[in-house]
């Protein structure tokens, strides 16, 4: 090997590591779009 | 190398970035926060936002609603249908119903006045097109949507159903005065 | 488990055996639900051509739920999975991890299929591919789709595996390619989608056969379209991913930034699937915050990323050009690109008509007043056709002339009508797409069977304009449908009689790729990319003014708070 590993810039680490791309990939959307979106229904008042 | 091989320099993430490619994505970085501060800055300026004032409700209760004021305030009736001409005063509480397939009743508005318009459907979701303007409006059944609406040119409008509601859809159109 | 590897002796690319079956077998059902598909197109177009209203309505919307769930689901679907196949075991060079789940998977999806086109030609699921209860079709439409989607979800998880596998044997050095982690980005969308879509989905299949009286409509379409419009997003990630393969195929383009790129990557996996959202901005319910956050991509970071792959891609070949010597002025590289060659100027009206067609009027519409002025309206598939059909079918039609000869070992036939076939589908398609957009702009709705409202007590009548752009749609849509079956035609003659190639040498073990020793002090500078970078401003100009004369139309409208 020409490189060492901790040569490794962390970004590159991050990209290169397809669990955590996994996991903030369906995290994010899951937390912003549809928790949050549920939310907002379930709190809409009820008419009187 | 190329993209459907492994990137030839192992670190790659230390390469430099081409000067034109860099430019662009600057000007790039900038016009999306242009995009995103647009939307927020036409809510405090612009005269056309769509309010999230909403209300669970029912059919019933918001057919109710609807017929006191078609009660109150017809002033005439159209088509063989007779359907309700409705005129309310100017600032009032207006609803309207989507069902299979129409919209009820008919609102006679006064120009340049702000009415508060109650939107809900009776049974599947309907859409709100209103033409020749061109605003259009998800109208979901059991959910009361309160927009303040503000006429600002006279003339007879369409109401045309633009949700997919079944078979007889395309005959779902309704009809709206401004004097 | 034994297997076979075969280099491609065109390609240079080897194909693990089960991996190259699973492959072809998700072309073909692509291929076929394509097929089932185009010609519901037709049924669609020729009844929403006013002069010739062609079909009754019940027979209208069934044909339009048929034309909508095989194109927009299982034809991309399928083929998508075939691409990720594709991107890890071909291009990682290994094994197919599981390959047993992954033929049951790809079983699974069959069924699904089947059984929801069952439901739907027998005529009482005419629900529309959105399906927005409380309109309730049969439960086997339902049934199907969940089927479908499982077995997606599994081949992703295969994909995923693949990966683990290619690193755990040592098949490749260092990160994985681009177009590989293109296709990983599509898989990640790919598992929200089906995620959210099985959220939704189940219980509605539960209520279909009367286990669940009632499914909320506002929590359906929130949560629906997180499957809708994602899907659509892998669509996005996958014909990216395409681009870059195209490019590097037929010119050695070499990514200008390996960094620039994949950092756009991990923007669309990070934010693309919010713009979900874009359906619900003109819903009662949602506030304003969740609204911009979710439709903006969160700041439109999404759409920062698209334009940067919009200038990546080009540059790339511009790049490989000009080392080619193709040097005179701002866009001798451009002249002088391979037109005739299918696979080439299909992948280049993709990118094209995506980024103005399908990138500008997406963003515009995804603006949250702005939606109101289309929302429903014939600009919603005005637009998507230009970026799932113009975008995504275009450029999977392109790497097909590709995959063909590599992956059927039969050589394309009718190369004549192959060097035309991207421009008559492509364009057409554009215009289209253009004048769908020219008649939502004027208000006509979308999935309306009579825009002359028979029989109605209020009829409206649109503007002769309208008339005149659906007049348009339904020729250049008839003429699209014929660069489309040509196409199909085209390929399945060539896969069954096609002139057969030489398979190549086939052996036990895989040939792992060895990269040559990295250069010291890095690569040689590359060239610069002046007119790439002049096409792009061309584009951001036509953006920034086709977003600004919306506000001003936005303006002029009633008032509303």
């Amino acid at each position: 090997m020409a490189y060492q590993k901790d040569d490794v810039p962390v970004m590159q680490k991050w990209l290169d590591n397809p669990y955590l791309l996994v996991f903030l990939g369906i995290t994010i959307p899951t937390v912003i779009y549809i928790v949050w979106g549920v939310m907002e229904i379930a709190n809409i008042p009820i008419a009187h | 190398m190329s993209a459907i091989l492994p990137p030839s320099e192992r670190i790659w993430w230390n390469q430099p970035v081409d000067k034109l490619e860099l430019t662009w994505i600057s000007i790039a970085f900038v016009w999306a926060l242009v995009m995103f501060g647009m939307m927020i800055w036409w809510h405090a300026y612009g005269n056309q936002n769509l309010a999230n004032e909403t209300y669970r409700t029912t059919k019933e209760m918001f057919a109710a609603k609807a017929q006191a004021v078609v009660d109150k305030y017809t002033v005439r009736t159209e088509t063989e249908l007779q359907v309700p001409v409705v005129a309310p005063p100017p600032g009032s509480d207006i609803y309207l119903i989507a069902r299979l397939w129409a919209w009820w009743p008919i609102f006679e508005l006064e120009h340049g006045k702000t009415y508060t318009l109650h939107l809900s459907a009776m049974d599947y979701m309907h859409g709100f097109s209103l033409q020749p303007q061109n605003i259009n409006i998800q109208v979901h059944p059991n959910y009361e949507h309160v927009i303040k609406i503000t006429p600002n040119a006279r003339g007879t409008y369409s109401i045309v159903c633009n949700e997919f509601c079944g078979i007889g859809h395309h005959t779902m159109a309704g009809r709206l005065y401004v004097k | 488990m034994e297997t076979t590897y075969r280099i491609c002796p065109r390609s240079g690319l080897q194909f693990e055996d089960q991996a190259e079956k699973l492959m072809r077998f998700h072309a073909v059902c692509g291929v076929l639900s394509l097929l089932v598909g185009g010609i519901m197109a037709l049924g669609v177009i020729l009844t929403r051509w006013p002069a010739v209203h062609l079909l009754p309505a019940d027979i209208f919307y069934l044909v339009l739920t048929a034309h909508g769930v095989d194109m927009l689901i299982f034809w991309i679907i399928f083929f998508e999975m075939a691409v990720l196949i594709f991107a890890s075991s071909t291009l990682l060079r290994c094994r197919i991890a599981t390959p047993k789940i992954a033929w049951f998977s790809s079983w699974l999806m069959v069924v699904g299929a089947i059984m929801t086109n069952i439901a739907i030609f027998q005529g009482e699921s005419s629900v529309m591919f959105t399906s927005y209860v409380p309109m309730q079709a049969k439960w086997h439409f339902y049934l199907g789709l969940i089927l479908f989607a499982v077995g997606a979800l599994l081949i992703c998880f295969v994909f995923l595996g693949t990966l683990v596998v290619a690193k755990a044997e040592n098949t490749y050095e260092g990160s994985i390619p681009l177009v590989t982690f293109g296709a990983l980005t599509a898989c990640i969308i790919a598992i929200f989608t089906i995620a959210g879509g099985a959220i939704i989905l189940v219980p509605t299949f539960f209520w279909s056969i009367g286990y669940i009286r009632e499914i909320d409509t506002l929590m359906y379409r929130v949560i629906w379209w997180s499957l809708g419009h994602s899907s659509q997003q892998i669509n996005v990630s996958a014909h990216v991913a395409i681009w870059y393969a195209i490019a590097a195929i037929v010119f050695g383009a070499k990514p200008m930034s390996e960094k620039v790129s994949r950092t756009a990557y991990f923007l669309y996996i990070l934010f693309l699937q919010l713009a979900s959202a874009h359906h619900i901005l003109s819903d009662p319910g949602m506030s304003s915050e969740w609204k911009i956050v979710n439709t903006s991509y969160f700041m439109y970071f999404a759409v920062f990323a698209s334009m940067i792959h919009g200038m990546t891609v080009p540059g790339a070949i511009e790049q490989a050009q000009r080392l080619k010597g193709y040097n005179k002025g701002l866009f001798e590289w451009l002249r002088k690109a391979p037109w005739g060659n299918p696979a080439f100027s299909a992948m280049f009206l993709s990118l094209v008509g995506f980024g103005f067609l399908g990138g500008i009027t997406g963003v515009m519409m995804g603006a949250e007043q702005l939606n109101m002025l289309i929302h429903n309206t014939i600009y919603v598939p005005g637009h998507f056709h230009a970026t799932v059909v113009v975008g995504t079918t275009l450029a999977f039609m392109g790497l097909t002339y590709f995959l063909v000869p590599a992956l059927f070992k039969r050589e394309v036939m009718f190369p004549g009508f192959a060097k035309i076939q991207p421009y008559l589908y492509g364009l057409a398609m554009y215009i289209v797409s253009l004048v769908m957009m020219g008649a939502g702009t004027l208000g006509v709705s979308r999935r309306h069977w009579d825009m002359a409202f028979a029989g109605a007590p209020m009829a409206y009548e649109w503007p002769g304009a309208a008339y005149l752009m659906m007049g348009l749609t339904g020729i250049f849509g008839v003429v699209a449908i014929v660069g489309g079956a040509g196409w199909i035609l085209q390929i399945v003659l060539s896969i069954f009689f096609g002139k057969k190639l030489e398979g190549g040498e086939q052996r036990s073990i895989p040939q792992v790729l060895t990269l040559p020793p990295p250069t010291p002090g890095g690569a040689a500078h590359p060239p610069a990319t002046p007119g790439t970078l002049v096409l792009a401003l061309v584009f951001l100009t036509a953006f920034i003014l086709y977003y600004f004369v919306n506000w001003k139309y936005l303006s002029s409208l009633w008032g509303l708070s």
